[in-house]
């Protein structure tokens, strides 16, 4: 067992798959001889070379397109955006080639590939470096989303993503890269993709998040359970799409009481597809209004300090949010 | 010149003629309401397209754009699954899901058309980088129209072919208009090969498209270079005699100019080579002409005889298991 940080965990992870499998190869923006703006993949391009560690001109449509066509003829690529803002040039390829590839060949060609990017606010990127985008893939059939909270998931999941022969995005909380720290075992291990992850037990209200929000909710838990005594189970929500609907029941059946936390916009976030899921599978089981704490409605995450903190739901914003749902 | 066999030439013949009758088929079904949605006929450009195909090795890939009819019924897949996947029918090359813009097969190593321009060039791109990461020997031929030189799918997917010295003969079938426009209104260089220099790309040939022999010879060579040394951007000048799609009013252009091309039919030209070089009769060119339009007729039929997909289809290869 060691302690490290979530971004030690994908390294580990993306090493280990490298090392396992040969068509496991790494491409995008400074990958190589920098090791990553965000230093993920730091050390792997002394390890493996400049064939597998896969430095791109800085053309995020081609990263993620090339890496579809060489899945498509059986290489398994892991494709780097640098920031999540910077994905949209590749929308089209991921939409309309990868999610719908295996669909529109009858299932001749699956494409086996990982796009990993950074991504959420928090940091002072600004409005082009703060960004959540992953309602926007979330609602694509044929891809997977998923968004760890832990070191654990992180490498746990990342090495599933690797071998799945799906197209998954995988976001990574960059506010947490180095703040967030936990347990990994030494032995190779996978977290599967698809189930959601009750991360605290509670009785009185379920609170749903993923990513950096899911981390800010544990420590919202643990102040409202002290300060106030009620009792919050947690639900990580990790894998996005395909959508764990009876995970995301299963604690609501106990509860009754939700409040989905994100940090994406409000509006036509992720929080809205779990709020209908409980509003027209659990009506029986409804015991008070289902409520979402998310970014508010405006175009970006502003850079200024002040304003940024405005934007985000933090452990005390989650608290309020909890305490005033408990009172229902 | 290669020295072509009799029977390759009349196979390329019958080819052309065969892409022609189906062609001609389908607006006939298109007008009878039997297939449905967008068609883009390759009448006119059957040389361009029976020249490359040929050009290549069973192990050589494919990818082009959405006027694909021809280059897969020059890849060799199967015409009655061609029409039937026109008709929309489960026996269909895609089963019926994807229809005129989406033919593909795996077992041909044609990796398929594609609907939106340039979007796959960055694929045939992502393709070829299995030759060069696994080492293997093979080549992608990756056709599009002059239109899709002009969107930054072009742009980032021939830069990084340069740079990482893919195996990828990129070839712009050049009609001369992306859908209703002109290239000169649309390209900054007329000559679309020039811009290989800015890639530091090996510019290939402007073959004359209108000419099989000359597109396989063209192409042949081209892709003899870039399997061993990396990309190259050449041209098949072409035309086609319809409009870009079903229902095109063509106001873009004159009667007089496509009566001029008309005039030089590749089907009629290339019959009219092959007996001056004594290679076949105007009765072998008859017979084959006859056993194209009886293979049209009984494609029709099968996919006329053939059933639909079914409701359960619909959900079928969303993911990988």
């Amino acid at each position: 067992m060691r302690n490290i940080t979530l971004i030690d965990a994908v390294r580990e992870a993306m090493d280990e798959e490298l090392a396992r499998d040969q068509r496991v190869f790494i491409t995008g923006e400074d990958v190589g001889r920098r090791g990553g703006v965000f230093r993920a993949t730091m050390g792997l391009y002394e390890k493996y070379g400049p064939d597998r560690i896969v430095d791109s001109p800085l053309a995020e449509l081609s990263i993620v397109a090339i890496g579809i066509g060489a899945a498509m003829a059986g290489l398994r690529p892991i494709c780097e955006i640098q920031f999540a803002d910077f994905i949209h040039p590749a929308m089209n390829q991921i939409m309309n080639e990868a999610a719908k590839m295996y669909y529109r060949s009858n299932g001749a060609w699956p494409v086996p590939m990982t796009i990993r990017a950074p991504y959420g606010g928090g940091i002072s990127g600004g409005l082009y470096h703060s960004q959540s985008v992953e309602a926007l893939f979330a609602h694509i059939p044929g891809l997977k989303v998923v968004i760890p909270s832990t070191p654990y998931d992180a490498k746990g999941l990342l090495k599933s993503a690797v071998r799945d022969p799906n197209p998954v995005l995988f976001f990574e909380p960059k506010k947490g890269y180095r703040a967030i720290k936990g347990d990994i075992p030494d032995d190779d291990y996978t977290v599967p993709i698809g189930p959601v992850n009750v991360t605290k037990v509670g009785t009185d209200l379920t609170v749903y998040a993923y990513g950096m929000m899911a981390y800010y909710t544990l420590q919202a838990a643990q102040i409202v359970e002290q300060q106030d005594g009620i009792s919050v189970e947690v639900v990580d929500v990790r894998t996005l799409l395909p959508v764990d609907r009876t995970g995301i029941l299963t604690s609501f059946k106990k509860t009754g009481k939700a409040l989905i936390v994100y940090e994406d916009n409000l509006t036509m976030g992720y929080g809205a597809e779990i709020a209908a899921i409980l509003a027209s599978d659990g009506f029986e089981y409804m015991d008070g209004p289902i409520r979402r704490l998310a970014g508010p409605d405006v175009p970006g995450v502003p850079y200024s300090h002040p304003v940024q903190e405005a934007f985000m739901p933090s452990p005390q914003k989650i608290a309020d949010a909890i305490r005033d749902l408990a009172a229902y | 010149m290669a020295d072509f066999k009799k029977a390759d030439l009349l196979d390329m013949y019958y080819d052309m003629v065969l892409i022609r009758r189906f062609e001609e088929r389908c607006a006939q079904l298109y007008q009878e309401g039997k297939i449905g949605g967008f068609l883009h006929l390759y009448i006119g450009q059957e040389a361009t397209g029976v020249g490359a195909v040929r050009a290549i090795r069973k192990e050589d890939h494919i990818f082009t754009a959405y006027r694909d009819h021809g280059i897969a019924i020059a890849r060799g897949l199967d015409i009655n699954a061609l029409m039937a996947e026109m008709l929309g029918k489960v026996t269909g090359v895609s089963k019926g899901k994807g229809g005129s813009m989406h033919l593909a097969s795996r077992e041909h190593n044609f990796w398929g058309g594609y609907a939106i321009v340039g979007g796959h060039l960055p694929l045939a791109a992502g393709v070829a980088l299995r030759a060069r990461y696994m080492e293997e020997d093979f080549g992608v031929l990756c056709l599009m129209g002059d239109g899709a030189t002009n969107i930054g799918y072009f742009h980032e997917s021939l830069d990084l072919s340069a740079v990482w010295d893919l195996p990828v003969v990129w070839l712009v079938e050049n009609n001369q208009y992306g859908m209703g426009t002109a290239v000169k209104r649309a390209s900054g260089v007329e000559e679309i090969v020039k811009k290989a220099q800015a890639y530091g790309m090996k510019e290939g040939p402007r073959c004359d498209g209108m000419d099989v022999i000359a597109t396989y010879e063209a192409v042949k060579e081209a892709m003899e270079y870039a399997r061993k040394n990396g990309p190259v951007l050449m041209e098949a000048l072409t035309y086609r005699f319809v409009g870009h799609s079903m229902g095109d009013p063509e106001r873009y252009r004159t009667k007089d100019e496509v009566r001029q091309y008309s005039e030089e039919d590749p089907i009629g030209k290339f019959g009219a080579y092959i007996k001056s070089k004594k290679k076949g009769t105007d009765a072998e060119l008859a017979e084959l002409d006859q056993k194209a339009a009886e293979a049209i007729e009984a494609a029709v039929q099968f996919a006329e005889e053939s059933p639909d997909p079914t409701f359960e289809s619909l959900f079928e290869d969303v993911y990988v298991d």
